[in-house]
């Protein structure tokens, strides 16, 4: 092989194996790093995995938000109208947050199958549902039944 | 008849009759280069005036919807009210979905309209094809308006008394201008994208073509950068938590099209300079684009969940994922069919400024798929299989934090590097003396802290060593002057180079420093409670009623105290806005070169108790900073004389130059 050819190819070969490495790397990060989301339902089923970061969520119960004595940290219940799932959650709750709002909570499932989440995302439009929790009461049936006490409310 | 009651229409009519001029703008200049006639060429200046001007009427009357509280139209009655503050209305005309759209549009006929001005030295087929792509574009987003998202729609003849009033997240100075400097950013990438289009439609693809399109680049570029920080900016101090960036997945959006940017930027250097890369180039131009597109979809079609996703109407998702798809296939089809395929004779060695430029350019893509992948895997995946599911930030961290490593690394080594071939032995003797500087600086401050920390080390380092190099460049090329009678004669895009090279060093600084070293607490205090977090010792005064023009708060007093002297005073708020009845989360910050101190607000709690966030953040603001320097030193480069030039003198230029410059310019 000539002296260019081959050092074209150390160039070509270099590259290639540093973005294989990248790639790998970065799928390899992908997979430690996915939350899955979870209905209410799916987590009551127990198809949840247990001390993995999940992603869960519905509406807020109505009636369902506690403090506790040193009162940061809450728990409250969300539904997607066939199952409940309790969250606690330790910590400021975004402005949003309300009961009958549609949520979403990060977080590990503890043996009790209470949320111990430590993010909550609430969205800042009172007509924005996040997708996930409206897929998840479309499954149930309740998104209509939403909807409509929604418009009723304007 | 009042006059001003037609003024909504006045302003559609203007709207159709600016996508008139942009068919006339996409087709006859086109088809003039083709058959090269003149008189079709010289259609297309004339008609991107005109299109500028209707769509600055259009832009105006739904502005003036907005000042005199016309409620008659729907836009404005769903994002205004007659409470808001003047200065809200005029940002409130793009502060949501059609108003935005008529902004991109109308920034795009702004640009469409400075090329046809400041391009008068272009050969003539050239920027006609120049000006038929870029109202091609026009086409396609005026369509979009017209056809599904008119600004000018009327609730007749019940309207509303009053308007619903804009989202109060947005009544804020940031997002007063954080979406016009954004959409500067992406819609200038179009010019690129134009240029690169044109050149392959020309089959000359050739350094000229690199040099002009480089003013634009860098403008467009430095305006995306400045419209990111301002979003960045603007979630750390309105969304009341205090982070700067979540990656989430519209800041990606718009990350992805100022990384590849950044690529194009360098890619279009070693084009212009040394005739190599071509193919690479237009390559990035087009997925620069891209991006913008894609970018624009994203936050538009409501796909994503997220802070900037407000209720969406899929259909027009749907119109712009297939704009988005004709673009990047028509594209794509022109350049396997026109790209050249002539090898470039000009060759350099492993030790050159080419090679390292390359690394930049390869770094930087890897970067952009990496954010791609984290980004669209969530949304593929779940329109493949419905599964739900979200790519934390630990992602992200991890693959980006390491290549922007590698990039300052290989930047310290790069900007010292010469053309073609750098000689071993010189290379050492000028970045010899930068190492042991960057080293010894960085294991001191380091040391000065107070806990040992790895990244910290290592960014004061990387820092240190970006820094060091281009400053030891400089002197290198000012020696024989002296230092500041030197600096005065070295090019505006040279020193605009160094500028946006200081400004990442500054940045990483800030990115670390305050991720590592703020601290935060979550708890109550009651009236008279002093918490002490770092070295400061926080006292809560209790919140009292407070009454602004549309809300209405509970405003916070907080004292915080260094030893025993009060340094800052703060008024976190807790408003509640009253059309809308949303509540918001004002933070009390107190800035500083150094440090921030940040307090926020969260429920009221039994006897004048709240809840209540404090948080100390080191080094913060140099993010911003940084991103302000890099943004400047785009401009700056932008305004290099040599761009203006006239084409007589630039084709001697071009001969002369690639000697002399190679040793000065990058």
């Amino acid at each position: 092989m000539n002296p260019v050819r081959k050092k074209r190819l150390t160039i070509i070969l270099a590259i290639v194996l540093g973005i294989a490495a990248t790639l790998g790397l970065g799928l390899y990060a992908l997979q430690e790093n996915i939350n899955l989301f979870y209905t209410p339902t799916e987590i009551m089923n127990g198809q949840a995995p247990q001390d993995a970061r999940i992603r869960a969520g519905g509406l807020v119960k109505e009636g369902s938000v506690q403090r506790n004595e040193d009162a940061l940290t809450v728990t409250f219940v969300v539904t997607d109208g066939d199952a409940d799932v309790t969250i606690s959650y330790r910590g400021i709750l975004p402005d949003l947050f309300r009961e009958g709002q549609g949520i979403v909570a990060l977080g590990r499932l503890n043996a009790e199958r209470v949320l111990v989440s430590d993010e909550v995302l609430a969205k800042h439009d009172e007509n924005y549902m996040p997708p996930e929790v409206g897929d998840a009461l479309a499954k149930t049936g309740m998104l209509k039944h939403y909807e409509e006490s929604a418009k009723g409310a304007k | 008849m009042e006059l001003a009651l037609y003024i909504p229409e006045l302003g559609h009519l203007a709207l159709i009759l600016a996508l008139c001029f942009a068919v006339v703008q996409a087709f006859f200049p086109l088809i003039g280069a083709w058959k090269a006639d003149h008189h079709w060429m010289s259609l297309g200046q004339p008609a991107a005036w005109g299109q500028f001007v209707f769509l600055l009427i259009s832009f105006a009357c739904l502005t003036w919807a907005f000042m005199t509280d016309d409620f008659t139209v729907a836009y404005t009655a769903n994002n205004s009210n007659s409470m808001l503050p003047w200065y809200y209305k005029i940002s409130a005309v793009w502060g949501a979905h059609e108003g935005s759209l008529l902004l991109w549009a109308f920034i795009l006929a702004g640009w469409t309209f400075a090329v046809a001005i400041f391009s008068r030295q272009l050969p003539e087929e050239m920027l006609a094809r120049v000006l038929s792509i870029m109202g091609m574009i026009s086409i396609g987003f005026l369509l979009f308006l017209i056809v599904t998202s008119n600004p000018f729609e009327r609730i007749l003849p019940q309207s509303p008394v009053d308007g619903r009033d804009l989202n109060p997240l947005l009544q804020d100075f940031g997002l007063v201008i954080h979406p016009p400097m954004l959409y500067m950013g992406y819609v200038g990438f179009s010019v690129a994208f134009a240029f690169a289009i044109a050149a392959l439609l020309g089959g000359k693809l050739d350094a000229a073509w690199a040099r002009w399109s480089r003013p634009w680049t860098q403008v467009a570029w430095a305006f995306l950068g400045l419209g990111i920080a301002l979003g960045s900016w603007w979630a750390y101090y309105e969304l009341g938590w205090g982070g700067w960036w979540f990656w989430d997945p519209v800041e990606n959006a718009s990350l992805m099209p100022w990384l590849v940017g950044t690529a194009l930027l360098h890619s279009l250097a070693v084009t212009e300079k040394r005739g190599l890369f071509k193919n690479w180039t237009v390559l990035l131009a087009i997925a620069a684009f891209s991006l913008s597109l894609l970018g624009t979809f994203l936050v538009r079609s409501g796909v994503l969940t997220s802070v900037h996703a407000f209720a969406s109407d899929p259909t027009r998702g749907v119109f712009i994922l297939v704009f988005l798809l004709v673009v990047v296939a028509a594209s794509l089809l022109l350049f396997t069919m026109r790209a050249p395929s002539v090898k470039s004779k000009v060759g350099f060695s492993l030790l050159s400024q080419e090679t390292l430029l390359l690394i930049n350019n390869i770094v930087l893509v890897v970067a952009t798929a990496m954010v791609l992948i984290g980004t669209l895997y969530p949304l593929i995946l779940d329109s493949l299989t419905g599964a739900k599911l979200s790519v934390g930030p630990p992602y992200f961290n991890a693959l980006f934090n390491p290549l922007i490593a590698i990039l300052m690394l290989a930047l310290g080594v790069g900007v010292t590097m010469r053309w073609k071939n750098t000689p071993v032995t010189w290379l050492v003797k000028m970045l010899g003396p930068v190492l042991l500087v960057s080293a010894a600086l960085s294991l001191l401050l380091t040391m000065l802290a107070d806990e040992f920390n790895g990244a910290v080390l290592l960014v004061y380092f990387l820092s240190a060593w970006v820094v060091f190099a281009g400053l030891r460049d400089m002197y290198e090329k000012t020696r024989h002057k002296g230092f500041w009678a030197g600096v005065r004669g070295l090019s505006r895009s040279y020193l605009g180079m160094h500028l946006g090279h200081l400004g990442l060093a500054v940045c990483a600084i800030g990115v670390v420093l305050s991720s590592h070293y703020s601290s935060e607490r979550d708890l109550k205090m009651a009236i008279g409670d002093r918490i002490e977090l770092g070295k400061y010792g926080f006292v809560f005064e209790g919140a009292e009623h407070y009454e602004g023009p549309n809300y209405i708060s509970d405003k916070g007093t907080i004292r915080v105290f260094k030893g025993d002297k009060q340094i800052a005073l703060l008024h976190p708020e807790k408003r509640l806005y009253i059309v809308q009845s949303m509540p918001m989360t004002e933070a009390g910050i107190d800035p500083g070169f150094t440090r921030d101190l940040y307090v926020a607000l969260g429920e009221p709690l039994e006897n004048g108790a709240w809840a209540v966030r404090l948080q100390v953040k080191p080094f913060v603001r140099w993010i911003w900073l940084g991103a302000l320097l890099t943004g400047l030193g785009g401009l700056l480069a932008a305004c290099d004389p040599r761009y203006r030039r006239k084409v007589s003198t630039r084709v001697k230029d071009a001969l002369t130059t690639a000697k002399n410059e190679a040793t000065t310019d990058v």
